[in-house]
């Protein structure tokens, strides 16, 4: 609640000049001869000391109108119309070396992707020290003193080890306020941060915002937060813009925009937030009658090493006696950050791996005496979904043959049959017959997982387990995707193990639900036992780190 | 009546007036699809690579002198002609003649049949069993893998031309011969190729599904490795192509190919060599034809690779 007191003050002391004013901003693409606009007609301002955040889908334009704000556009992007008022000069016409005398010490950016921003070669404090030197902070042992001073402030411990250190020893958190440290060294008026947390684990997501509300209250800098999840944004933001197709729907205070959306498109975007949606799916699963109780999954004792080659034998241990049942019929979820051995303990259930010690039974059957030719008749019962539908589809292939494909591998079928069956599958995961023919790289990211989901029901199995299936996709597509496992699972009975990071989206679809910690389980039970009343503290920290509560839906 | 034929009448005259001015506007349309579709023919023809045209261009008359050399030319590859030996080019013998009278434009063009068949024996043995050793080299891993990696590796260590020039006194001399030892130089560099992309397909996550779904491993191997694995080996193969005409007119050359009187490049270069003070033509022409043939190979498989990224 901390964030909203701090906000409703500053709103007060907010001066009317903006920091940036952005007026019919217009950016194209020429891709050859093709010249394509992705933002058309977008207009914001940003006052001193208050945070706006875009929000979108990608290929809503958002990360390009932050790009072409700063003067770092693609190469093959071009700046159409439109004035950008830093201050209240206007720097859209400005070449790269005049903007580069703003660029860090009155505007700088905290990038997404906190590994490929730092130069590997560098230390830390060079890469801190640089941007001090290209501005001539002062003498050297100014500066060392001041990059000290720095990475202490963003909350790094021991700031003078850090600095001689270089960014693969760090993890992607630190690296993250290695990049705020670089942002705010010059007190700049406006920070532009694109996605800062997208790449994060959520616990350290939320210390990450943290800081940087921290610092913007010290230093009244002003901040423009370029973001896909609207939880964040609900948090964090005093003027939410919400962008689609390259257009601006919808623009105004947070509060009014939570509350009272005048766009279908917003409205569509708070319905679709499971962050911001309290278990809707939820009263069903309670209202659901008791199937038969079997369990279909039972996992006791998992153990799960990984060699790690050198000469003394040395393993990891990934999985650390994990153990769960799953009901018949019901979603189970796993949840962990990074590292948790949560998608470990999915592969070991589908047989992709020997565990090194435990049991599984999945439907009865001991999958961990299972091999060979035993093995691939058990793949009938148990299928897998990606979190990648990129990767998990052949680009060679026609949808048609992959969903085909578990037929060709089991009872010989004919021919009609099989056109049959895919038919018939496309039909119950929403997709028109016309996507037969085509490939992988024609269709959508929601529409490759609907064909990936198809071809993990097509063998009719009992168990579906899903590794983020839906973590990589916008979230009206996400919604639309667990709106269509819902209705799966009543009309086909079907068990899901769901693999996630997300506790919001495992709120809202899950029965039961099993949190991981590095390897080891740390809180087990219902969903609403875990999220009332969690046992350990890691699992508290986890349920008070899912963005949106802080926005004023809730309060 | 009269009121209903008169709004008939007014119908039909709206309706005409209609239907004209939608023709008009529909002529106007096509005027404009012309125009658009004229400007897009100029765009696309600007964008032409006009090396590559001309690579394929140089590829496919090399490809039709081996198929229908005959119609080409009216003299014969072997037999000379009488009183006319050595002869500049002119009209007559538009690349000149040899030292027995042969035409040696005839003899170049007869020669491709030599030269290309040779080229395709040579990169199909590297092409199937370079891509057959990486396929199960990097699908099976281990132990197999490194035992064919190893072995490939001392294909490697060895010179090429020392290497094809063992293979063809193994096999005997020939134009055959002498294609499957330039295959088998090449069969390393294809296995290498494959297995690097076989270990990339394999690792991915389709491949993984694949298995998931209960595939057996030579069905997945067949359905999705090998195909996905093919597009750059495919690309490798056509330079090879121009690679192995070199190699294989170098062994020519070297008296291990073709036996004369065969009109094979690199025979008819080594013939010329002889001669090269008094008959230029006999060494420079076969040998700018065979620059322009590997050239033109190495281009297309440059496009290849281009279009692949």
């Amino acid at each position: 609640m901390s964030a909203t007191i701090h906000r409703d003050r500053l709103m007060d002391d907010i001066s009317d000049v903006p920091v940036l004013a952005v007026n019919n901003l217009a950016v194209s693409y020429r891709n050859g001869n093709d010249v394509q606009r992705v933002v058309y007609d977008v207009s914001l301002r940003v006052k001193p000391g208050e945070v706006v955040a875009i929000v979108g889908e990608s290929g809503s334009g958002k990360t390009t109108t932050a790009q072409a704000i700063i003067g770092l556009l693609a190469e093959n992007g071009k700046l159409d119309a439109g004035v950008i008022r830093l201050n209240g000069t206007d720097i859209a016409a400005w070449s790269q070396r005049q903007l580069d005398t703003v660029r860090g010490c009155k505007i700088s950016l905290i990038p997404q992707d906190p590994t490929g921003s730092l130069n590997p070669v560098k230390t830390i404090g060079e890469q801190v020290a640089e941007i001090l030197q290209i501005h001539r902070y002062g003498s050297r042992e100014a500066i060392d003193t001041r990059v000290i001073e720095l990475l202490t402030r963003v909350g790094l411990s021991q700031p003078e080890l850090r600095a001689s250190q270089y960014p693969h020893e760090l993890s992607g958190g630190m690296r993250q306020r290695v990049l705020i440290a670089i942002a705010v060294a010059l007190r700049p008026a406006l920070i532009i941060a694109d996605e800062p947390t997208s790449a994060l684990d959520v616990t350290v997501q939320r210390r990450i915002l943290d800081l940087i509300d921290e610092l913007r209250n010290e230093y009244g800098t002003a901040v423009l937060l370029v973001t896909h999840d609207l939880g964040v944004a609900s948090d964090r933001a005093n003027h939410v813009v919400v962008m689609k197709a390259g257009r601006i729907q919808e623009q105004g205070p947070t509060q009014q925009i939570l509350t009272s959306p005048k766009s279908e498109y917003t409205r569509q975007l708070l319905a679709d937030a499971p962050s911001l949606r309290k278990a809707k799916y939820h009263s069903r699963s309670r209202s659901r009658p008791e199937v038969d109780g079997d369990d279909v999954i039972v996992v006791d004792n998992l153990l799960q090493d990984f060699p790690l080659g050198g000469r003394r034998r040395e393993s990891f241990r990934a999985v650390d006696g994990i153990s769960f049942r799953v009901r018949r019929g019901s979603t189970h979820a796993i949840v962990g950050e990074s590292g948790s051995g949560k998608t470990t303990t999915a592969r070991s259930i589908v047989g992709f791996q020997k565990p090194t010690a435990g049991r599984i039974l999945v439907d009865g059957t001991d999958i961990t005496t299972l091999r060979g030719e035993t093995l691939r008749q058990f793949r009938r019962r148990i299928q897998l979904v990606y979190q990648n539908p990129f990767g998990s589809l052949d680009p060679l292939q026609t949808v048609f043959h992959i969903i085909e494909e578990p037929l060709l591998n089991f009872d010989p079928l004919p021919r009609e049959e099989r056109a049959r069956r895919v038919q018939h599958i496309l039909d119950r995961v929403g997709l028109p017959q016309a996507v037969l023919t085509r490939k992988p790289h024609a269709l959508s990211g929601g529409q490759r997982q609907r064909v990936a989901i198809a071809r993990a029901l097509i063998l009719n199995p009992q168990v579906l387990v899903l590794d983020e299936a839906v973590s990589a996709l916008d979230v009206t597509v996400q919604a639309q995707i667990l709106g269509l496992l819902d209705e799966l699972q009543r009309a086909l009975g079907l068990t899901y193990l769901f693999i996630s990071h997300d506790l919001a989206v495992v709120r809202q679809i899950s029965d039961t639900v099993s949190v991981l910690h590095n390897g080891r389980q740390v809180d087990g039970g219902t969903v609403e036992e875990v999220f009332s009343r969690p046992v350990s503290s890691y699992t508290r920290e986890l349920i008070d780190a899912i963005p949106g509560q802080l926005s004023p839906v809730h309060v | 009546m009269t009121s209903l034929n008169s709004t008939g009448r007014s119908m039909v005259r709206t309706d005409a007036a209609v239907i004209a001015s939608v023709s008009s506007t529909l002529r106007r349309t096509r005027e404009r699809a012309f125009i658009s579709s004229a400007t897009h023919l100029l765009r696309m023809l600007r964008h032409i690579p006009v090396g590559l045209v001309l690579a394929w261009l140089v590829i496919g008359v090399a490809v039709l002198w081996a198929l229908i050399p005959d119609l080409f030319t009216s003299y014969s590859a072997t037999i000379g002609v009488a009183r006319q030996q050595l002869r500049a080019p002119s009209a007559e013998h538009w690349f000149g003649t040899d030292a027995l009278g042969r035409d040696l434009y005839a003899r170049i063009v007869y020669g491709a049949g030599n030269s290309l068949t040779g080229a395709f024996v040579a990169v199909g043995v590297g092409l199937i069993v370079g891509t057959a050793l990486g396929l199960v080299a990097g699908s099976a891993r281990s132990r197999v893998d490194g035992a064919i990696m190893r072995s490939v590796d001392v294909l490697l260590s060895i010179p090429q031309l020392l290497l094809s020039l063992s293979i063809v006194i193994l096999l005997g001399f020939g134009t055959v011969n002498a294609a499957i030892a330039v295959g088998i130089t090449s069969i390393a560099s294809f296995a290498r190729l494959a297995r690097s992309e076989v270990v990339r397909v394999r690792s991915s996550d389709y491949v993984e599904a694949a298995f998931g779904s209960g595939g057996t491993f030579g069905r997945v191997l067949m359905r999705h490795v090998l195909p996905n694995s093919l597009t750059s080996v495919i690309g490798l193969a056509a330079l090879q192509f121009g690679s192995a005409i070199l190699a294989i007119s170098t062994l020519g050359f070297l008296g291990y190919g073709a036996p004369p009187p065969t009109p094979e490049w690199g025979l008819l270069i080594a013939e010329g060599r002889n001669y090269i003070a008094r008959a230029w033509w006999l060494t420079t022409v076969p040998g700018i034809i065979l620059i322009l043939v590997v050239l033109s190979a190495n281009r297309i498989s440059e496009s290849f690779s281009r279009s692949r990224s």
